[in-house]
């Protein structure tokens, strides 16, 4: 039953440990276990509670840390000071906040659908915490190295618009309606570009496995695919709803969108639900187009992995502290009419050049890094003139920018201009 | 297949993140496209008119206040105009400009508030505003020095100022209106250039000049919709017939050109601020008591004194019947009045234009409810 677990060494190490003895661990070159033989259910289950604790506690653990981490830089950048009472530097307020969150009073309106009410946090939440078991955090530290790695991902991100749609409406809330359909509508539109801008990186890579993609990276994703990167990165923030592109929670027009009636921890759960969906987005990013784990030698894997995912998840507050948001109209319009756009051209130039290079190299890869590169020049001579060719498309119409010409004489008033409910 | 659709009606407000207060709009919408707009206000109402007439002339400063507490030295000044037009008393020079000077600075602290709050509602979290609040914060250091309070100043009196400009403030305004400038144009480079901000703002909310003018709305929503009205400039009051400044127009009447008009204006406040820091000469800045007592007791009669505020023509109408207390105080506020055209404006626009166009607007629901 466990022999199969064997090849993910974050499983063995911990599994032969306890059960060396077993005949699995014995060929891998193992000693003997503390456990006796016999009793190696026991290690499995160890193992698996252990490997599964420490992922979803390093994900929560990692949801307080950039909720400081924000509220910190977005208080740089705004020219404050940001949260410093408890722990140092304020280290501690996420933790002081989550306290008060579960001592709050539990709230299902009246008009609420009670079953789905309380399922939505369940569903938000499951589907996050399950996109960190197929992301390798460094040289074999990944929970399941599934060969479908970034079609799993894909299909369980898009489980996040079915939550917040099941929230809102379940809540019985006309404010919350508009949140929950501006995440499905949202859903609709960002999948197709976000799944076909992997696509470009699939053919380089021949694999659908993420630390397949990661070893396929002799230079990075972001160099060779520089469209696929611009397209997944903005659909990756629709997904997420951060800014511009955070209309589901948008707070001038929705207060708290489909939060709005959720309170203690089920509120807790879905807003974390939300920042963890930032980490795997941002995990994603760094796996795909950052060549993860890779990195220079007396570095360790790991520390690669989390500062690539630190700056990626710098650039997005970064982005949300100075970008305002976009319209329902725009977003929509972004998606169907550039990045859909953006994304075809990118797979035109991909296919023709994966065609052209299409020989096995020595060590198996599809691609030596030369031909990466090689890649990386054409992509971004393509890059700039379709950027420009999107934008020109998607411009605002020509403005009439004739300013301080005022009118002769201020107008009088008309029969014609219409009074219509002035000053009734 | 027919799918059933029908209008959702909305109540957004009073509590509410982005309604500048205490507003409340009752919306009809047609998927995200707004059909019908019922704005529904009186939740700041604490009878100041009223009020007024139970206070003497001097205590009724302190009432308008607290109208409009983003802009409170220009309301003083629109106040004390009715005042000194009612009992006929002639101002202090030196008053007169100190007034003036601390009216453009109110005004540049009003509209820098606007173009935060308008950013604010646009989405953009908390940056630009946190920088027009920068300013505005220096802007109320030199309020404090004038006259002890940073928000409800109560600094005018019949006459002139309540008391002359400490020896520091001079200094102070110098370094900043050298420093101001620069902060306009880092402000202009983060948002006026953002392609965003572009999308978000332009053509939307269109206000044509005769239906504005219908509906007379005032001040920098009328300006940018392309009709050069402004009260400084048409009917001088104060000393702003003796200083030069120009009046920015654009012609859009949308919402960018509303946050345009208010940018450019803070420029032109800077120069007026010039002028009277250098035509300012040394003087009472008051008449004594013994021509102006401290219980003013004007004829029986009534006066209306406007100034251009902030937000528009902000006048005051005091009606006397010779006693201590106005018989009648009635205010024009330009809030109000800029609002009755708020369903025009947003009638087909969508949810997201909502808030941005009533940001545009500029109101304070102090004044709107009084």
């Amino acid at each position: 039953m466990n022999e199969r677990f064997l090849d993910n060494s974050l499983f063995r190490n911990i599994y032969c440990y306890m059960a060396g003895d077993s005949q699995g661990c014995v060929s891998h070159g193992y000693d003997s276990g503390f456990l006796p033989s016999g009793w190696e259910w026991v290690a499995f289950a160890i193992t698996a509670f252990v490997i599964a604790n420490l992922f979803i506690q390093g994900a929560l653990g990692g949801v307080l840390a950039l909720i400081w981490g924000e509220r910190r830089i977005l208080a740089r950048f705004q020219n404050r000071v940001g949260p410093n009472r408890w722990g140092p530097l304020g280290s501690l307020t996420s933790v002081a906040d989550a306290v008060k969150t579960m001592f709050k009073e539990d709230i299902v309106p009246d008009q609420a659908d009670r079953f789905l009410f309380n399922l939505a946090p369940i569903v938000m939440v499951i589907p996050v915490l399950m996109v960190f078991a197929v992301i390798p955090i460094g040289i074999g530290t990944v929970v399941a190295d599934i060969n479908i790695g970034l079609l799993f991902v894909i299909a369980i991100t898009s489980a996040s618009g079915l939550a917040i749609a099941m929230a809102a409406w379940a809540s019985a809330n006309r404010i919350a309606i508009f949140s929950g359909l501006r995440a499905v509508a949202l859903l609709v539109s960002y999948e197709i570009p976000m799944a076909l801008s992997l696509l470009g990186v699939l053919m380089i890579t021949g694999t659908l496995s993420m630390t397949g993609t990661i070893e396929a990276q002799h230079v990075p994703f972001i160099i060779v695919q520089p469209l696929g990167f611009l397209v997944f990165f903005l659909a990756a923030l629709a997904e997420m709803s951060r800014t511009p592109f955070d209309l589901t929670e948008a707070e001038s027009e929705l207060a708290a969108g489909h939060l709005n009636d959720y309170s203690s921890m089920k509120f807790g759960v879905l807003f974390l639900a939300e920042w963890a969906a930032t980490i795997a987005g941002a995990a994603i990013i760094t796996t795909v187009f950052l060549s993860g784990w890779r990195g220079w030698e007396p570095i360790p894997s790991h520390i690669w992995f989390v500062a690539k995912l630190v700056g990626v998840l710098f650039l997005i507050i970064w982005i949300r502290a100075t970008w305002p948001r976009l319209r329902i109209d725009q977003v929509l319009a972004i998606a169907w009419k550039g990045l859909f756009e953006l994304t075809l051209i990118n797979l035109v130039v991909t296919a023709i050049l994966t065609a052209a290079m299409s020989d096995r190299e020595a060590d198996g890869s599809l691609f030596s890094a030369g031909e990466l590169w090689i890649m990386a020049a054409v992509n971004w001579a393509v890059f700039f003139p379709s950027i420009w060719l999107i934008g020109k498309l998607l411009a605002a119409k020509p403005y009439d920018e004739s300013k301080g010409d005022a009118l002769p004489e201020y107008p009088v008033a008309t029969e014609e201009a219409s009074l219509e409910g002035v000053a009734d | 297949m027919t799918v059933k659709t029908e209008p959702i009606s909305i109540n957004l407000g009073p509590q509410h993140p982005s309604t500048h207060g205490v507003f409340r709009f009752r919306v009809t919408f047609d998927g995200e496209e707004i059909i019908d707009v019922e704005p529904i206000f009186g939740y700041l109402h604490r009878g100041s008119e009223k009020l007024a007439e139970e206070r003497t002339y001097q205590q009724v400063v302190t009432l308008t206040d607290r109208m409009d507490y983003v802009s409170s030295m220009l309301s003083n000044q629109a106040y004390m105009l009715a005042v000194e037009k009612l009992c006929g008393i002639e101002p202090s020079p030196r008053g007169v400009w100190l007034r003036m000077i601390a009216g453009e600075l109110q005004r540049i602290a009003s509209h820098l508030v606007a173009v935060g709050f308008l950013l604010q509602d646009l989405g953009s979290w908390g940056t630009p505003l946190t920088y027009v609040m920068r300013e505005r914060e220096s802007i109320l250091s030199m309020f404090e020095m004038l006259c002890g309070a940073r928000i409800t100043n109560s600094y005018l009196r019949p006459g002139g100022v309540f008391m002359d400009a400490p020896d520091e403030f001079w200094p102070t305004l110098h370094s900043f209106l050298e420093e101001l400038p620069h902060r306009i144009d880092e402000l202009e480079n983060y948002l006026t250039g953002n392609e965003i901000i572009f999308a978000r703002t332009k053509g939307v909310a269109v206000l044509p000049p005769d239906v504005a003018v219908n509906a007379s709305i005032t001040g920098p929503m009328l300006r940018a919709s392309g009709v050069d009205w402004d009260l400084r400039h048409r009917d001088p009051y104060d000393f702003y017939d003796q200083v030069e400044f120009e009046r920015p127009l654009h012609t859009a009447g949308d919402n960018f050109a509303r946050y345009w008009v208010r940018m450019e204006e803070m420029r032109e406040c800077i120069k007026i601020i010039r002028q009277c820091a250098q035509k300012i000469e040394p003087g009472p800045v008051r008449p004594s008591h013994d021509e102006v007592p401290f219980l003013v007791r004007p004829p029986a009669g009534d006066a209306y004194g406007a100034i251009e505020g902030s937000k528009g023509e902000l006048g005051f109408y005091l009606v006397s019947d010779g006693g201590i207390s106005p018989y009648r105080c009635h205010v024009r506020a330009p809030s109000l009045i800029n609002l009755t055209l708020l369903r025009e404006m947003l009638i087909g626009t969508l949810m997201g234009d909502l808030f941005v166009s009533f940001g545009s607007i500029d109101l304070n629901m102090g004044e709107v409810d009084r």
